[in-house]
């Protein structure tokens, strides 16, 4: 069975928690005493109605504030699959938890109101989708019941979308389109009566039929970051020296020839294991471990390559950078950059430039990156690096950037 | 719905993933192990995340000594077999050295009290990462915590102020003091565990299974009868054929009537369950942000 995994992003009214109570409602997600927890708390804030975003809000400080502050996880299952969604905040100081609840999703749902149609927050929510190469996004014009279920409506919503979208759309991208009333459960998880001039299939539906994350793994090429050696030095595994990790993108076959990096030494791959199981093949998202005819020096941070494939070892990295942290970015500044697993010591030098990404609007020449600003900045490394163009490969293209002094993960960078 | 009953590998390759970051990130990690299903359940993904290697981990169990007697014999037995160290801190001795103080009256559980005792085993040995068999889908505090959990030096969880977690990129780097609560089955439900139970053919403690146990009726639960609950005089134990979902120690877990008595028959329950997992604690019931303000204390 495969996982599919799902960002949720709308501004602070769109009805994104009650779309999400609807799903694991109508899926029998929700049990009897957490129904019944909803029906308390709502009826102690004074609602006559079950506020069904209660049940994702879960911090204290959300709750007094009526806000999602935090990412959420939500686990649902359907006949053909586990779902994951990570229900992320619509107010825009959150937008650092929107990149993060996006960055593992296969599929962007973006809610609009239909009273309201397209707004800065959705063209907000589509370029996060789109700088993260998410393929599959799902517009859904909710509260549908409010405009009558007009056809007009959700059809002059629809080109302003693409207005916006034609900009920022990748050539691999599908946008499905949707109306929908969660509150009335319309197109949700059946088709809906209400709208007979909708010819698309109902949300879950479409859902159901994205295909599954690990469809690529044969045209990309075979990354192997190594986590951790496995040398037992039992009596039994006098000699064994295994290479484990999860494959982060391609297929690996028994027998192959590959590279380790950065010492380019050449190897055959003698088994593949997982567990005591010896597999033929293994692919992406895969934990294995990796064991080679020869005794070559390997250690955590190296990657295993298929010969032919190897990505460009890199000491000076050009990379988009969305900017998390109150602490501003600064050229000059140091950090550490962690690919994968690999960190290394990283200075900023230049931003060439900036997107404010709640106006849109770019400026050259700048000299620091604010909390929740993207920018186009150039890193000298202090070591080297094995990673692919964001673009062509996600799964190798992503790094994190860490604030030496207090540790946190201050930004994420995606390699140009 | 008919829904899906297999178990996803790809959770599977997920928390092998994490358990290796923790070994490869920290210098002395640590499993908190209680012998219930979501620890039996780590100790399994450590086996095979090392293996042939040995689990670089020792157990660590905090023993309120109110547990379960087929929970801890299960625990000693699983420890002995896999030849790792198995370390138990007890409450009763953060009680004897007046660091806590025994709670009293009818919901009286040392529950609470646990989270003294694990500060203190962190400190004892010095541990910088305590790994734990927690799940988004049993809590909504849960649900909004990351796969590594920073705590302060006091053991502290501040919601937040949590690192962003980006694609699978796990960032554990601390100070000196503090340490990380991981949480390699952050994204499982109760039914995944379940199902990897039953694809494992892993052996758990006989309590989750039906059997006959002397109950007692408070607040719509039935409670195992044990010495260490102060019964009012109305509640009044019997005989009948129950079993548990969840284990935590005897003040704190409600048992379930059921007469499930396999894995398969205990899936089919949990598919038709009414009521959620964590429905069946007690120690969540106490206010709606139970589990967050325990959490913020240095609960796991």
């Amino acid at each position: 069975m495969d996982i599919l995994r799902i960002a949720t992003a709308g501004s602070v009214d769109d009805g994104k928690s009650t779309l999400i109570g609807r799903l694991l409602f109508e899926t029998q997600s929700i049990t009897k005493d957490k129904i019944e927890a909803l029906k308390a708390a709502s009826q102690r804030k004074g609602l006559d109605f079950v506020d069904l975003s209660l049940l994702t809000d879960g911090l204290i400080a959300e709750r007094e504030q009526g806000i999602t502050i935090d990412v959420a996880h939500i686990y649902f299952n359907t006949p053909t699959r586990k779902y994951i969604i990570a229900d992320t905040p619509g107010h825009f100081e959150y937008t650092r938890n929107m990149v993060t609840g996006a960055s593992n999703a296969s599929v962007s749902i973006i809610l609009i109101d239909a009273r309201n149609g397209v707004g800065e927050q959705t063209r907000r929510h589509f370029y996060i989708s789109s700088l993260l190469e998410i393929k599959n996004v799902v517009v859904a014009v909710n509260k549908m019941d409010l405009v009558d279920y007009s056809e007009t409506r959700y059809e002059e919503i629809k080109n302003d979308f693409f207005e916006l979208s034609d900009k920022l759309r990748k050539p691999n991208q599908n946008i499905t389109f949707i109306p929908i009333s969660s509150l009335y459960g319309e197109n949700i998880v059946v088709k809906s009566e209400k709208m007979p001039w909708f010819s698309g299939e109902s949300l879950l539906n479409i859902l159901e039929g994205v295909a599954p994350e690990d469809i690529d793994s044969a045209v990309l090429p075979f990354r192997f970051p190594v986590q951790h050696v496995i040398r037992p030095k039992s009596e039994e595994y006098h000699d064994f020296r295994g290479y484990s990790g999860k494959i982060a993108s391609g297929q690996i076959n028994k027998g192959d020839m590959v590279a380790a990096l950065p010492s380019q030494q050449i190897s055959k791959v003698k088994e593949i294991l997982k567990y005591t199981d010896s597999l033929d093949s293994a692919h992406q998202t895969e934990s294995v471990v990796i064991t080679l005819e020869d005794n070559i020096d390997i250690s955590r941070g190296n990657m295993l390559v298929k010969i032919g494939e190897q990505p460009e070892l890199k000491k000076q990295v050009n990379a988009r950078i969305c900017w998390m942290d109150t602490e501003p970015m600064r050229v000059g500044k140091s950090y550490l950059v962690q690919h994968g697993i690999n960190r290394v010591k990283a200075k900023v030098a230049s931003i060439d430039s900036r997107l404010e990404i709640s106006t849109f609007e770019a400026s050259e020449n700048v000299d620091e990156l604010k909390l929740n600003q993207i920018g186009e900045v150039s890193f000298k490394l202090a070591a080297h690096i094995f990673a692919d163009n964001f673009e062509s490969n996600p799964a190798n293209g992503a790094f994190i950037i860490i604030d030496e002094f207090n540790n946190n993960t201050v930004g994420v960078g995606f390699v140009k | 719905m008919n829904i899906n009953k297999q178990f996803p590998r790809a959770l599977e390759d997920e928390a092998i993933f994490i358990l290796r970051e923790v070994a490869a990130q920290f210098e002395k990690p640590a499993i908190l192990f209680s012998g219930g299903k979501d620890s039996i359940t780590l100790v399994r993904l450590a086996q095979k995340a090392f293996f042939p290697g040995k689990i670089p981990f020792p157990l660590v169990h905090v023993d309120t000594g109110h547990n379960f007697p087929e929970t801890t014999d299960f625990r000693d037995k699983l420890a002995a077999e896999l030849g790792v160290e198995l370390i138990i801190r007890n409450v009763e001795d953060s009680i004897k050295a007046g660091k806590v103080k025994e709670e009293t009256g009818k919901y009286a559980s040392r529950n609470a009290l646990q989270t003294v005792t694990l500060l203190d085993t962190i400190e004892e040995f010095k541990f910088d990462a305590c790994i734990g068999g927690a799940r988004r889908d049993e809590e909504k505090a849960r649900a909004k915590e990351r796969i590594f959990s920073v705590r302060n030096d006091f053991g502290e969880w501040d919601a937040k102020k949590q690192r962003p977690e980006l694609f699978d990129m796990l960032n554990g780097k601390i100070d000196l003091g503090e340490n990380v609560r991981v949480f390699p089955i952050s994204n499982w439900t109760e039914l995944d565990v379940w199902n990897y139970i039953k694809a494992e053919n892993l052996e758990i403690p006989s309590i989750y299974f039906a059997h006959e146990r002397e109950v007692f009726d408070r607040d719509g639960m039935i409670w195992s009868d044990s010495e260490f609950i102060n019964k009012s005089e109305d509640e009044v134990p019997y005989k009948t054929i129950v079993r548990f979902r969840t284990v935590g120690d005897m003040t704190c877990t409600a048992a379930v009537s059921s007469t499930a008595d396999n894995i398969d028959t205990i899936i089919e329950e949990i598919l038709e369950a009414e009521i959620s997992e964590r429905g069946a604690r007690i120690d969540d019931k106490r206010s709606e942000a139970a589990m967050e303000k325990r959490k913020q204390q240095g609960y796991f």
